[in-house]
């Protein structure tokens, strides 16, 4: 009796079962589906699948589903990067990728703003904050490179179906209190395993009223939890987000998908935005998160605001806002890596830039930076850094004896002033 | 369709991220570099002293982090013959499976002691600990998994397809 089993769908499911050409799927199922979109970088990318996909008869089955970005090693800091960029912009000719870039930002800034990831798309990339483009209403996820030959070759993937946690913020967040906040919070709450295999639904007030800009940084750290995809369900600031980077008939042609009101949920939780205060998450792992009150006054060397969490045109908009006509504290590097060229254009002509270098900030190139270890701010032995990125496992931004705290790109540029860790709502 | 491993384990807590065993600074450099390094920042003596067939045994969310193949390469590279462990992140567990190192999921893993010598079976999921005399059963792979895992990875699975 089919009628019996049918149950509502969570958007994961909903996604999933419609690339895979099933017309139900539920939580637990193993399906093979085919993703929309599939985005290589440059670290783990061309250069790890290139010799393979020789091997494999050296076709693409869907070249136009693929996406090539340069960003980890652009601009590069040594000989091997550079060749790096070399090889990757050498593949994508030969296997004529027409979506293909470098030195325009960092990669899934680039994919939402170039309209790349779409509402009930099936996004994988080869990097693991592939989810960030959960933020539109997409499945996106991370894959290894040699699940990305997989895909070159066959077109196709296995995806265990994923279950669904629902997070729902109520009210409206403070001034000062940020994206960032929010799933540091639900990362304490979690655990940096709390969401192994899960898919994460947002929802509630506090994540409607949010620009498409923060809510990427929600999608964005769900992984930090373990999770396969964090998702927000496509509304009117999703689409008009969109109309501002595909054409008319392109956003005509997108069926969004939304979960069923009745859809099972694995676990659902409950926040209220208001009562929110600043998070940190404490040296060594991105889970360990706690109120910013509880380490006020710990000394930083370094302030740095970037990475595909922490680099976008509100964030930056918000460092302005807390530094304008303040100055970065004596002997604190306070560095400013904008997401994309687009971001960084924009910061440019709204005056952003100006008053972050009236501060005495520094502001790098567009690009992954020293998020990763990678350059323009990596570092020394020792060193204490307060960051906005999205990982601060031992040694990752520099020497194993460095330590990062994580927080909100408010929280950073009040540290930087400060010279100490801070409370942003001070400077707001 | 029986295949078997024994070595010595090599005992690991919870939260290892992939990044401790390709650490960023050296993963450009090739793996006989980056494996020299895997997991020093934890156990200092490991990429040195770990022997081809040796086990790993580890905690809870084994390979957080990236997505970074070069863990499981870094681990090949150093001979490791299988890993065991509470649970495993998501993307570590399908990249092993994708470059054929066989993983096993098993919750009573932390008894197992470092340096104990396992007897392993993938096929079943069972892991024999000869010093103490225990068995233990961990989860089963689905068998399209394992055939991926016995063809040594899904190279060489799709390459007996096309
Ligand atoms: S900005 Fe950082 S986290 Fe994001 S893709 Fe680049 S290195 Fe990875």
């Amino acid at each position: 009796m089919a009628w019996a089993m049918t149950t509502g769908k969570t958007l994961a499911e909903k996604v999933l079962a419609r690339h895979s050409g099933n017309g139900e799927v539920i939580a637990g199922d193993i399906v093979w589906a085919e993703p929309s979109v599939a985005m290589m970088d440059d670290p783990l990318g061309p250069k790890m699948v290139q010799s393979e996909l020789r091997r494999l008869g050296n076709r693409i089955k869907h070249p136009e589903r693929v996406v090539v970005i340069s960003d980890h090693c652009a601009p590069p800091s040594t000989i091997l990067q550079a060749d790096l960029l070399t090889l990757t912009r050498n593949w994508a000719k030969e296997y004529r990728i027409q979506r293909f870039h470098e030195y325009e930002g960092i990669c899934h800034q680039v994919m939402v703003e170039k309209g790349y990831v779409r509402p009930g798309d099936l996004v994988v990339g080869t990097d693991s904050h592939t989810v960030t483009g959960g933020a539109l209403g997409s499945f996106s996820t991370g894959i290894g490179s040699t699940e990305m030959l997989g895909v070159l070759v066959t077109g196709q993937m296995w995806f265990r179906v994923p279950e669904t946690v629902k997070v729902v913020w109520d009210g409206a967040l403070q001034d000062g209190v940020m994206a960032k906040d929010m799933i540091l919070q639900v990362l304490g709450d979690f655990g940096s395993a709390g969401l192994t295999y899960r898919a994460v639904e947002f929802g509630g007030q506090a994540v409607r009223e949010m620009p498409v800009d923060q809510r990427l940084c929600l999608s964005n750290m769900t992984v930090e939890g373990g999770a396969k995809a964090g998702l927000i369900a496509p509304d009117e600031k999703t689409f008009e987000y969109l109309s501002q980077r595909i054409s008319p008939e392109e956003l005509e042609s997108i069926e969004p998908l939304n979960a069923d009101p009745d859809a099972v949920y694995s676990q659902r939780k409950q926040y209220s935005a208001a009562a929110l205060a600043p998070m940190v998450a404490l040296p060594g792992n991105p889970a360990d998160a706690c109120a910013a009150t509880e380490v006020l006054g710990e000394r930083i060397d370094q302030a740095y605001i970037g990475s595909c969490a922490g680099g976008r045109l509100s964030d930056l908009a918000i460092v302005a806002r807390v530094v304008k006509g303040r100055r970065v504290a004596p002997g604190v590097r306070l560095i400013v890596c904008p997401a994309s060229r687009t971001v960084y254009q924009q910061a440019l002509s709204s005056g952003i830039l100006e008053t972050l270098y009236e501060s005495g900030a520094i502001i790098t190139a567009a690009g992954c930076g020293a998020c990763g270890g990678g350059h323009s701010g990596v570092l020394g032995a020792g060193e204490v850094c307060i960051s906005a990125t999205n990982r601060n496992f031992k040694g990752r931004m520099g020497d194993p004896s460095s330590q990062v705290f994580l927080a909100s790109p408010a929280s950073v540029a009040a540290a930087a002033v400060e010279g100490k860790i801070s409370d942003p709502r001070a400077y707001i | 369709m029986e295949f078997h491993l024994s070595g010595r384990a090599w005992k690991f807590g919870d939260d290892i991220d992939s990044g401790q065993m390709a650490i960023g600074q050296y993963t450009r450099q090739g793996v006989e570099v980056y494996s020299a390094h895997c997991l020093e920042n934890l156990r200092p003596e490991f990429p040195r002293e770990v022997a081809p067939g040796d086990i790993i045994v580890a905690g809870r969310n084994f390979g957080s982090g990236s997505s970074r193949e070069t863990a499981v390469l870094a681990l090949r590279h150093l001979g490791v013959g299988a890993v065991v462990a509470v649970f495993f992140s998501r993307l570590f567990f399908r990249n092993a499976i994708n470059l054929g190192l066989p993983v096993i999921e098993c919750a009573e893993a932390i008894h197992i002691d470092d340096g104990d010598q396992l007897e392993l079976h993938p096929v079943e999921g069972r892991i024999v600990d000869r010093t103490s005399n225990a068995a233990y059963q961990g989860l089963v792979l689905p068998s399209h998994l394992l055939e991926i895992i016995e063809a040594g990875g899904l190279v060489p699975f799709l390459e007996q397809r096309i």
